[in-house]
């Protein structure tokens, strides 16, 4: 392994003079031992996978229950009357994000970024900054890798399950990616997508994993909108210079711990928060009869 | 380091809607399948913790099932697993504990055709990641950190330094190993973990050994 944390990445992306993402695939090459080619070419057809979906979510789509789709729709519909108050980029990376988890709530093809429910953040942000930046198709492949490099130090050293740690180990990281990402993307250096990280996840900590019914549909779907909104914010602070007090690998480790504590009705078993408020145990029993 | 890969992060490319509790539970189930070698008669299948509770939302039973039919995890016909299943004659058993497992995802599945059948449990840690913990009441113990094989043999005096010398021919070092048996002489498991890749020439020849059963690459 070159790196196990984020101060490891950061360093050696310094002292090598080289995006995260080179890192990422020298990694790869490492632990896999498959050529940079091959590499190259199974990122590439992921980014395929989210294009497409991005495409189909954009064009509407239900899920079976009925209880998510379409919202992605409303929005884009939205950004074209000329009247969004918070930014069009801002939007067009919160609705894309919304249109593969709508895609995935259909039992769509998506790729995991780095889970399902939270599959939206990534390519949101990356289709929708892909609009201003011009990027080549390289740079969108890597855009992936570094969104993996930092993804891979999240799940090693605390979780990227929502059954262990909650939606905050879920959209907290795949909006801590993105952030990240994104600054690559912009030009900022490697220690300013750290510090987007740290301020994306700091303001994800201790959001808690309470789908209603069990389905990755309420709240996941707005909460991929939230995360890819966060990502952005985050990302245009730190390229403005702004840095989180607390290290990145610190707030990677609080996250954890933190879900460490959680208790189990808020991790994934469709027993607290929202899926037990008045609605949710509604929209459950309408869902599955009366009790599972 | 229970990711390796950067596809552990950015995939698997899935049919929604949960990694953890469709595309892991995908995976745990094809695990078993090519594990039993073939479609089995029945299935039955128990599930545990955060599985237990939301299966049905997730999509977890109709993804184990998907995997049994040897499905991938992007593989468009998961929705439809459990007819299916029911159609290529399979008969579906499953259960929900309530008993309190280490990780919040766990399933127990067995596989039987006959006299024969297998047992495994799969936890799914996470992103679509997987890990196997028991095999026909052995516990697995693989840190997922260095390349890891499975091979199921004839319980016999030979055949684990028949699999060593081959290993050690091509200057593949074991960091690992555990072997175990149901009862004497009948089968026996060996689960290695080596610090070097181990090619389809070497699994060729392993494969080739007699009294060799089944090698399974267990962590690539």
């Amino acid at each position: 392994m070159l790196f196990r944390n984020v101060a490891e990445l950061v360093e050696l992306a310094e002292n090598k003079e080289v995006k995260i993402a080179e890192i990422m695939i020298q990694q790869e090459i490492e632990v896999t031992g498959r050529t940079r080619e091959e590499i190259i070419e199974k990122m590439d057809r992921n980014l395929t996978v989210m294009e497409q979906a991005v495409e189909r979510g954009l064009n509407g789509v239900t899920s079976v229950t009925g209880l998510t789709g379409g919202d992605a729709v409303l929005l884009q519909k939205y950004i074209k009357s000329g009247k969004a108050l918070s930014g069009n980029i801002l939007l067009d990376a919160v609705s894309k994000a919304v249109a593969t988890n709508e895609v995935n709530a259909a039992m769509g093809t998506i790729c995991a970024t780095p889970t399902a429910g939270s599959a939206g953040v990534v390519p949101g942000t990356l289709f929708a900054v892909k609009e201003v930046l011009n990027p080549t198709r390289m740079e969108m492949i890597e855009f992936l890798f570094t969104s993996a490099a930092f993804g891979f130090v999240v799940a090693n050293n605390a979780s990227i399950s929502g059954a262990a740690g909650g939606c905050q180990a879920e959209v907290g990281s795949a909006s801590g990616m993105a952030a990240a990402s994104i600054v690559e993307m912009a030009g900022g250096t490697p220690s300013q997508a750290a510090q987007a990280m740290a301020i994306t996840l700091k303001n994800m900590l201790g959001l808690v994993c309470d789908p209603v019914a069990g389905l990755v549909e309420v709240p996941c779907v707005k909460r991929n909108a939230m995360g890819a909104s966060n990502a952005m914010t985050a990302a245009d602070m730190a390229l403005a210079g702004i840095t989180s007090r607390i290290p990145c690998d610190e707030v990677i480790n609080a996250m954890f711990q933190i879900g460490q504590t959680m208790p189990s009705a808020l991790r994934e078993t469709a027993e607290g928060g929202l899926a037990a408020t008045p609605t949710g145990r509604r929209l459950q029993e309408q869902i599955f009869g009366k009790k599972q | 380091m229970k990711y390796r890969s950067a596809f552990d992060i950015i995939g698997p490319v899935m049919i929604g809607p949960s990694s953890s509790h469709t595309a892991g539970a995908a995976r745990i189930g094809r695990v078993a399948r090519t594990l039993f070698g073939k479609q089995p008669a029945k299935a039955e299948i128990s599930l545990y913790g955060s599985f237990a509770k939301t299966y049905k939302g997730h999509g977890t039973d109709v993804a184990i099932v998907g995997g049994i039919l040897d499905f991938d995890t992007f593989d468009e016909r998961i929705p439809f697993a459990l007819k299916l299943a029911e159609e290529a004659g399979i008969e579906v058993i499953f259960t929900v504990e309530d008993t309190v497992t280490d990780h919040p995802n766990t399933v127990r599945i067995k596989l039987s055709e006959g006299e024969r059948d297998l047992e495994l449990v799969g936890i799914s840690i996470g992103g679509g990641t997987i890990e196997i913990t028991e095999l026909n009441s052995f516990e697995l113990k693989l840190t997922g950190e260095h390349p890891a094989i499975l091979v199921v043999h004839n319980d016999q005096f030979g055949v684990i330094s028949a699999v060593t010398n081959i290993l050690s021919k091509h200057r593949i070092n074991i960091g690992h190993m555990e072997v175990s048996r149901k009862e004497k002489g009948k089968m026996a498991i060996m689960v290695i973990e080596v610090d070097q890749k181990i090619d389809e020439e070497v699994m060729a020849e392993l494969e080739g050994l007699p009294n060799i059963t089944q090698i399974i690459r267990m962590v690539d």
